[in-house]
């Protein structure tokens, strides 16, 4: 047997099962919950602070970073009161400078990592790019499996390598992206979310955003299902995190619904869940202002930045 | 890292609106038309088992009653219904189905108050699936000759019609619907904890201008119902209920002309293969035994695991009835509901004592209940024996038997040595598994990674006692025929 970290390494074709059709299911149920009132307010101010703030685009600038560092931070100061996001989540260049803007204010910066989003490059590269990141200052790095590995049947590859990359990381938390949209079937996802949690992961995320589909809830359900056995199994706890496609309120909060019945309130922090998304907060931050005033404000009330 | 913010977060409460429906504070005797009072002269109360408030007073009708609704149901088939052309016949029929899909939050609300099932049920299960049992009969009416084709086909005349309190409508819907597509006229039975969407089917059929006589519907207790049974102008007996009921009705139609279809109780096993999808199976054995707080026929009330999985199985089964919950059935979040009466509070209470009386290891999920009202938390009696009461016999609650098996011969044998029939469910990822399993499972239905679907298109009934005749699709219009 192997064995790393104590954990006992299980043979990853033995993976779980997962039956689409049920799994459909149960996704309609989580879609069922009525979420009023209160717990609506509630949900959604916890959906604004688990958010990534991301921006990952060969366009992307000092300029533009800096503008959604602020952004991070201030939300909607004409409102009082609300959370900061979660994270800043952006290229590795990025990084110094989004430190700088987020200083002291409890925004984490996460970056993307190991020739994201393909994850075509040699380990060494990937390690030098992980480094490069962590030592510019970034708490948190999202690398991408290598799927073509993956679907050739390699798994032991794919472990490897998470595991270097976990390594390199130091003290910042590794988010392992399985880039589910490649993927395909939903038994994938479980051997490779089985696979990035034993090989080290501390969260793992469905998809880079740049690959369609992305966050479906039917591939988050998978994962959540497979975080709840992995930590039955070792007592670790796993973080998740959906990205792209959740683009509104009402999926966040079906989200939110999700992780709630499948792993239990232990995982409603930001600590364990975060949304990998750039048009989510405005669309709640637009909820929350009609909850409160009881008018639909047009998005030009909204900064975009 | 973070600070942890939020400790829990909670539903808060979303009670479906009872606003819009309406109730009337007595009802009368449905027959030939028109709303009778009962000769009786005696009312009896229905009350809704969430909180045990009255919900209205109903009719206890006697014997003379019933009389009087077979008679009307005579005269309606003899010079009305009979003559009836079987496309006018699909009008009425398709006209209930519309009326019934238009208000149909109303039927919803009214089977949650007066059952104490989830409104969650009652909207998306309950009605929506009565509603298809008259659209997809009305479909039949003017087609019988290609559905049996090569036959004469003729209809029965009178059908007696007596249903149980867990599905009211959907079951009034199974035995209305076929009946009326084959051209025979109605008295039905509702039970008497839950008559009042029978009632209200009642004023919709009015509203839908069925002649007077075709449809009646009578309501009162066992009393009322053997007195349908016992009719002699009655010429067929469709029942659905306990299995003691069931025997009773046997006997009493033995030496007459009556046709009968009997729908009866189960012990249905849902069988776990070592290589199913696990996640997706015990979803089905929660689906399977705590549907309807498990008051259903074929729940999958007894569970075979394989023993490789078992600890996995349990495992994940504790931890998701744990996100179950439990209370106000007309709140949209609850899963499952209110136990339909005292009495059947009382049998489920009395099936958990012999269980605590025998030492088996059981385990009941963590929730709260409400403190007045009929509930029962979801409970798991483990590792049982097959020669165990709980294992034998129907508790009809939210109580699921489990044993293990270690090979597909051995709990083939274990799932049929049982006296009933009704329905079995079988998960494993491996097709040939899947047919190896469904041939010889003596069961009426088998599903296959999944549970509790139900197809007006699809026959539904049992092996050995739990029943014989099948209800829906063309074997269910095939139990109000004559054929030659």
């Amino acid at each position: 047997m192997n064995k790393k970290g104590g954990l006992e390494i299980p043979d990853f074709n033995q993976s779980l099962k997962i039956d689409k059709v049920g799994v459909e299911e149960r996704v309609a149920r989580f879609q069922k919950r009525s979420i009023k009132k209160e717990s609506k307010m509630q949900g959604l101010r916890m959906a604004l602070n688990m958010i990534d703030l991301t921006t990952l685009e060969g366009k992307d600038t000092l300029g533009k970073v800096k503008q959604m560092c602020y952004k991070a931070m201030h939300l909607h100061d004409v409102h009082p009161g609300l959370p900061t996001v979660a994270a800043v989540c952006v290229y590795p260049s990025m990084v110094k400078t989004a430190v700088n803007e987020v200083k002291g204010s409890g925004v984490k910066v996460a970056s993307v990592s190991t020739a994201f989003p393909s994850g075509q490059a040699p380990l060494e590269v990937k390690l030098i790019d992980t480094k490069f990141a962590v030592d510019s200052g970034a708490d948190e790095i999202d690398m991408v499996i290598s799927r073509g590995k993956f679907l050739s049947g390699d798994y032991n590859f794919v472990f490897d390598e998470i595991a270097a990359i976990k390594e390199a990381c130091g003290k910042a938390r590794l988010k392992v992206i399985l880039e589910t949209g490649e993927l395909v079937t939903l038994d994938n996802v479980r051997r490779a979310s089985d696979i990035a949690m034993y090989a080290g992961a501390d969260f793992i995320k469905t998809s880079t955003g740049k690959i369609q589909p992305a966050a479906t809830m039917q591939v988050t359900y998978t994962m959540l299902e497979a975080i709840r056995d992995f930590h039955l199994a070792t007592g670790k706890m796993i973080g998740m995190k959906p990205a792209g496609g959740i683009s509104n309120s009402k999926l966040a909060l079906h989200n939110l619904v999700m992780v709630k019945e499948t792993l239990g309130n232990d995982w409603l922090t930001n600590e364990w869940f975060r949304f990998g998304a750039s048009s989510l907060a405005n669309d709640v931050l637009m909820q929350i202002m009609k909850t409160e005033t009881g008018i639909y404000q047009s998005k030009d009330y909204f900064s975009i930045d | 890292m973070a600070k942890k913010q939020i400790k829990g977060w909670d539903y808060s409460p979303a009670p479906e609106s009872t606003s819009h429906i309406d109730l009337k504070k007595r009802y009368d005797l449905y027959i030939n038309g028109e709303w009778v009072k009962p000769s009786s002269k005696k009312y009896f109360k229905t009350i809704n088992p969430a909180n045990e408030e009255l919900l209205a007073e109903v009719a206890h009708a006697n014997e003379k009653d019933v009389d009087k609704a077979v008679k009307a149901a005579r005269k309606a088939y003899n010079e009305v219904w009979s003559k009836t052309s079987p496309s006018e016949r699909a009008k009425y029929i398709f006209r209930i189905a519309r009326l019934m899909q238009e208000r149909s939050r109303e039927f919803a609300v009214i089977e949650s108050l007066d059952a104490g099932k989830t409104i969650r049920e009652s909207r998306d299960v309950d009605v929506p699936l009565a509603c298809n049992h008259f659209f997809y009969n009305a479909g039949w009416a003017d087609k019988l000759e290609f559905a049996f084709p090569n036959r004469k086909i003729e209809s029965l005349g009178v059908a007696g019609q007596i249903i149980p309190w867990n599905f009211p409508l959907l079951m009034a819907a199974w035995k209305i619907a076929p009946a009326l597509a084959t051209g025979n006229t109605v008295v039905l039975k509702p039970a008497e904890t839950t008559p009042l969407t029978a009632l209200k089917l009642a004023e919709i059929i009015h509203d839908s201008g069925l002649p007077p006589g075709v449809v009646n519907i009578v309501t009162g207790y066992g009393d009322t119902g053997a007195a349908i049974v016992n009719h002699e102008d009655v010429d067929k007996i469709a029942f659905t209920g306990s299995t003691g009921v069931g025997k009773i009705i046997q006997k009493a139609v033995a030496g007459t002309n009556k046709k009968t279809t009997l729908e009866l109780g189960g012990k249905s096993a849902n069988i776990i293969m070592d290589d199913a999808p696990l996640d997706q199976a015990v979803e089905g054995i929660i689906n399977g035994i705590f549907f309807n707080q498990g008051h259903v026929c074929c729940a999958g009330s007894r569970l075979f695991v394989q023993e490789s999985v078992y600890d996995k199985v349990i495992e994940k089964l504790k931890h998701r009835m744990n996100s179950l919950i439990v209370g106000d059935p007309l709140d949209k979040n609850t899963d499952i509901g209110a136990i339909n009466s005292k009495e059947q509070l009382d049998i489920i209470n009395g099936y958990l004592k012999i269980g605590k009386d025998e030492g088996v290891e059981m385990y009941q999920s963590t929730c709260d209940i409400p403190g007045n009202g009929f509930y029962c938390r979801p409970t798991l009696v483990l590792n049982v024996a097959q020669s165990s009461r709980l294992v034998q016999e129907e508790i009809f609650g939210p109580v699921l038997a489990i044993q293990t098996f270690r090979t597909v011969d051995e709990v083939i044998q274990k799932a049929n040595n049982t006296p009933f029939g009704l329905a079995a469910g079988v998960w494993t990822d491996k097709g040939s598994r899947i047919f190896n399993l469904t041939t010889k499972l003596r069961a009426g239905v088998v599903w296959a990674n999944t549970y509790n679907k139900f197809d007006p298109a699809s026959p539904f009934g049992g092996y050995k006692e739990s029943g014989f005749g099948r209800e829906g699709g063309l074997h269910g219009l095939e139990g109000y025929l004559k054929m030659n």
